[in-house]
């Protein structure tokens, strides 16, 4: 063992001491912006946070006991609602399956290493980026105008959403996927379509599945919200529910128990799915 | 120091890795455990470390039954038994001089480990180390830059930062080319004669457990077909070992042994003499 110590311990140690300051100043630097800001926040704020902020339950409170007090109408309401849930289900799936139908087109024509035209790169991004950056409410607002109200302008802006969502997290698994398989299939000759299904497909599936899942919990709360614009299914309920208020909390509390199930089924649901498509995803 | 294992098994589902395997080591040296792919080496090894549980039986180190510590008390034997892998298993995005530190992981406050605070004293002794293994230079770079035989040689240098009295190595050579392969090898003998620690490897090749090796154990379908020194470990032996028929050769076996046996009818088939 050498007892001098060697050049390269001091370079480290002066390394090491360095960046301890760098960190330490950038850690000051952002609890002082943290702390100003949260003033800055607070003085626009109509009222005051800290004035606020014990009546934060107030809401809540009145709902649930307003519910409480009329519980006998619960089962009877969560069957009435069944209809516009199924509604909303359906908004959120077709949505989620034509997004992400479209979104894994782009995704590969995006791809570094996979597009088909690599010059296009940037033009399907972009579309992408536009697509993410559109509120689904705006897009549905201005269907609702074109073609009336109803679910159909609902499920075209969601899966206008979805698809550039979708397509940069279906792009970015499909960067970081194996590409020997793909120079393997190369090798015989295979064209772009069979090098892609092939070749890529198979090794994403399970991520993408499961960012797809995740899209359509996601996608079943927003086409819940359209429906405060005039789409239909629970969200119209919910509004009215909401909007009038006396006396109809308990419808409140009904949708949102709904909503709750729901998500909680799907969420077992797609698990389970998850699970079984990483286990058999090498025989695919 | 005296490490026991007595009937020791691992079961998964009905096949046994591990069955019913018991030897005793004292004082120190290097062991090699020699046996063809799937004997029950690497099970063997992680049992020894904690990383995998035994289903029947008792590993005694100093009287202690290693296999019934829970907590803080199994994480402090992890931390006395240090393990080299065969992939190496750095973290690939942090430095090097960090990766050794992590030696120390069992011996220092969650807190500071978590930020990467390390005393001066650390780090001076994890670069002194890095040194001894002529890798000092490499220090502020990322593991994941290195080549696979100083990734290695990191990876030991996290070992001796734990200052273990036994060193297990699991295929510490399988993914190096032979040279690097070779220094690997005298790292760990160095280690194992120079600061008296136990060093237990799997190996996958008769040769190298010739050279370096004490002590060599031979595995087959996880039970302990031998237990000698390597002068015992003749020709007759280790076609036991591994299985293999009369056309096993030695010289093939310095490369790999798993391409030999389903493959020997079918090269004379293809080669037609």
């Amino acid at each position: 063992m050498s007892l001098a110590i060697h050049p390269a311990t001091s370079e480290y140690l002066s390394l090491i001491r360095r960046k301890r300051l760098y960190g330490g100043i950038l850690v000051a630097l952002f609890a002082v912006l943290l702390a100003s800001g949260f003033r800055v926040a607070d003085d626009r704020n109509a009222g005051g946070f800290f004035e606020g902020f014990h009546r934060i339950l107030d809401f809540p409170t009145e709902i649930f006991s307003e519910a409480a007090t009329n519980w006998r109408n619960l089962p009877g309401l969560f069957v009435q609602f069944i209809p516009s849930l199924i509604e909303t289900l359906n908004i959120a799936a077709v949505s989620t399956l034509f997004g992400a139908l479209l979104a894994s087109l782009l995704a590969f024509l995006s791809t570094r290493g996979l597009a088909l035209w690599p010059r296009m790169i940037p033009v399907f991004r972009t579309s992408m980026d536009i697509m993410r950056a559109v509120p689904e409410i705006v897009i549905a607002l201005v269907l609702i105008f074109l073609l009336g109200g109803g679910p159909v302008p609902a499920m075209i802006a969601i899966a206008f959403h979805t698809t550039g969502a979708l397509g940069k997290l279906f792009s970015e698994a499909a960067e970081n996927a194996d590409i020997k398989p793909v120079e393997g299939l190369t090798s015989v000759g295979g064209n772009w379509m069979q090098r892609v299904w092939l070749g890529v497909f198979p090794q994403v599936a399970p991520n993408w599945s499961s960012y797809a899942l995740l899209r359509f919990e996601i996608n079943i709360r927003a086409s819940a919200i359209l429906g405060f614009v005039g789409s239909g299914g629970i969200g119209y309920d919910l509004k009215t529910a909401l909007q009038w208020g006396q006396g109809k909390y308990d419808q409140v509390v009904a949708i949102f128990t709904l909503l709750l199930i729901t998500i909680s089924i799907v969420d077992h649901f797609s698990d389970r799915a998850r699970a079984r498509l990483v286990k058999g995803g090498n025989s695919a | 120091m005296k490490l026991q294992v007595i009937n020791v098994s691992k079961i998964y589902g009905d096949r046994a890795a591990v069955d019913d395997v018991s030897f005793t080591l004292e004082g120190d040296g290097f062991v090699g455990v020699i046996g063809r792919s799937g004997a029950g080496k690497s099970t063997l090894l992680r049992m020894l470390n904690r990383l995998t549980d035994a289903s029947r039986g008792e590993i005694r180190y100093e009287g202690t039954d290693i296999l019934s510590l829970r907590g803080a008390e199994r994480r402090a034997w992890q931390n006395r038994c240090a393990m080299v892998f065969q992939q190496f298993n750095l973290v690939p995005r942090m430095d090097v001089a960090s990766n050794v530190l992590h030696g120390l992981l069992g011996q220092r406050s969650t807190l500071t480990t978590l930020f990467n605070l390390w005393s001066e004293a650390d780090i001076t002794r994890a670069l002194e180390i890095l040194d001894r293994l002529g890798i000092a230079e490499q220090a502020a770079k990322r593991a994941e830059a290195l080549s696979g035989g100083q990734q290695q040689r990191v990876a030991i240098a996290r070992a001796l930062m734990q200052d273990p009295r036994i060193i297990l190595a699991d295929e510490p050579i399988a993914s190096l080319d032979p040279m690097n392969a070779q220094i690997v090898m005298e790292t760990l003998k160095r280690i194992q004669t120079e600061d008296g620690r136990m060093v237990i490897a799997n190996l996958h090749t008769l040769d190298t457990a010739r050279r370096y090796c004490d002590r060599v154990i031979g595995m087959r379908d996880g039970r302990v077909v031998f237990d000698g020194t390597p002068e015992q470990l003749t020709a007759g032996v280790a076609r036991d070992i591994y299985g293999a028929d009369a056309t096993f050769s030695e010289a093939a076996t310095s490369t790999s042994i798993d391409a030999l046996n389903p493959d020997t009818d079918y090269a004379v088939a293809m080669l037609g003499d």
